[in-house]
């Protein structure tokens, strides 16, 4: 029974040492920098256990759930040799993931309301939430065709170098050209796309697949899936500022 | 505080959801390869859930207030001594430090960080320190966020830094070990998530309220970029010093061969 109870005792003190430093600056500004007492002392205690509780979980069950799942179907896609039914899995993995993600749609909202104050959408609620909507699809597309871009990479074995290069050099210029109340939400949407439950899947498709692909290197062609799906919604977002202006 | 659990534990399963309908629709229609301990596999997806529901409620009750009340706080006139003057960048020291310490402290706690961290270690035969990535990862954000809230604060346009941020990584790219960039490249993605995103957004936003001629609606986005940016630097960096002082090392145990 102890025995057994090791692993768990080793995730729970590593969560613990995980979530010290945002207990320590929280603490701390609170207390020394700007003086003030703790609020409902008991919320903030059972909410600091659940915190605990909940990173243990999530990190027992990536290596048991999420990790073994996503590499047995990397497998899987390799052995059946259909590279269109990977890339319709790769898209609709983007695709479906990032439409329903929480930290888009608080994203797409705040977009609405400052194309609004910029006179790009007109100051109803109605018009500002078909923007945002649009938006929203914008960025899913983007992180799905990210991931297709990505696997095809793995599969053909293509530097990433030279991919990354051109989408920025695409984002520099397409800076030059878009309205500028556009220019901050699409530099950030990059960041907010890869949710936290996608990302644990697509490193283990991408490494999985770079592990059975014959002449891939898990490590040089296995990374990298993520580091599309921030860079396209940039693009996407500049493209579809600046045609909804023309429109 | 049920009700934050039962509204938190609906919205994680939407999120998940179309996942598994997805990965449901391709695992027993498309590939119709039977799964490898499927019963051990179902656990973890719940496990992930539930862990992920306790994870949000905690911190939405117990971090994420106080992390937002301290970002309109620490940005407030009366804060910063400067109540009817206005503020000089020099102004805003607490801004910076707390920008800092926050980036850091929630990219440590990312759970998406430390999925590709415990990834690269596996892959890479330990030769990529799980803990080591995810400190190098937060540092980039720490001095993102900080050199972010400073660039709202100075009203430099936003494309320009970014810009010129990529170009330094391109230009960092060459002479990083082949076997890193990958990796580097991903962890600017992956940093920015749920622990990250809602702290700093708020930091952002009150920065840009304060801040006269600033508008909270233009000018409070950018923090996410840029601590999507300087982490993709830290971890080259890192790389690169390493890389060039066991090529040293060896060269100097060389030399003293030959003697």
């Amino acid at each position: 029974m102890l025995r057994a109870l090791k692993p768990v005792q080793r995730l729970l003190g590593s969560t613990l040492r995980d979530l010290a430093p945002l207990f320590l600056v929280i603490g701390f500004f609170q207390a020394v920098v700007l003086q003030q007492p703790f609020p409902n002392l008991l919320d903030v205690g059972i909410g600091l256990i659940f915190v605990v509780i909940g990173l243990t979980l999530f990190v027992g069950g990536l290596k048991i759930g999420l990790f073994p799942l996503g590499e047995a179907m990397a497998e899987s896609f390799a052995r059946k040799g259909s590279l269109s039914a990977l890339l319709a899995f790769a898209f609709l993995l983007g695709f479906t993931t990032t439409i329903a993600e929480p930290a888009l749609i608080a994203v797409v909202d705040q977009a609405g309301a400052a194309a609004a104050a910029a006179n790009v959408v007109a100051d109803q609620p109605d018009a500002i939430a078909r923007y945002a909507l649009w938006l929203r699809i914008t960025v899913a597309l983007s992180v799905g065709i990210a991931l297709v871009i990505g696997v095809i990479r793995i599969v053909r074995g293509w530097p990433i170098q030279i991919l990354i290069i051109a989408g920025y050099t695409g984002i520099a210029a397409m800076t030059a050209i878009a309205p500028p109340e556009i220019v901050g939400i699409a530099y950030d949407s990059g960041g907010v796309t890869t949710s936290t439950v996608t990302v644990p899947l697509v490193a283990a498709l991408g490494v999985g697949l770079a592990s059975v692909i014959r002449g891939r290197n898990p490590v040089v062609d296995g990374f990298g899936l993520i580091a599309f799906a921030s860079l396209t919604p940039m693009m996407f977002v500049l493209a579809f500022g600046t045609i909804w202006k023309q429109l | 505080m049920l009700e934050l659990l039962g509204a938190t534990a609906l919205s994680t399963f939407f999120d998940v959801g179309p996942i598994v309908v997805v990965l449901g629709f391709f695992q027993f229609i498309v590939l119709r390869r039977p799964l490898a301990r499927p019963g051990r596999i179902l656990l973890g997806i719940v496990l992930v859930i539930l862990g992920m529901t306790l994870f949000l409620v905690g911190l939405e009750s117990a971090l994420f207030p106080l992390g937002r009340t301290m970002a309109l706080q620490l940005t407030e006139p009366a804060f910063l001594g400067t109540a009817g003057a206005s503020a000089d960048w020099r102004d805003y020291g607490w801004v910076y430090v707390f920008a800092a310490a926050i980036g850091f402290a929630t990219t440590i706690a990312e759970p998406a960080l430390i999925a590709v961290a415990l990834k690269a270690a596996q892959i890479s035969g330990g030769a990529v320190p799980p803990f080591g990535l995810r400190l190098t990862v937060a540092f980039g954000v720490a001095i993102g966020v900080a050199l972010g809230c400073l660039r709202i604060v100075t009203g430099t346009p936003l494309a320009w830094c970014i810009i010129a941020g990529y170009v330094v990584v391109l230009l960092q790219t060459m002479i990083t070990p082949r076997m890193i960039v990958p990796l580097a490249y991903d962890s600017g993605g992956v940093t920015t998530s749920t622990v990250t995103v809602p702290v700093v957004t708020a930091l952002g936003l009150g920065l840009a309220t304060v801040i006269p001629s600033r508008s909270p609606l233009t000018d409070g986005f950018g923090l996410i970029a840029f601590a999507s940016l300087f982490p993709i630097l830290t971890v080259q960096a890192y790389a690169w010093l390493a890389s060039t002082w066991s090529r040293l090392a060896k060269a100097r145990r060389e030399k003293a061969t030959v003697r």
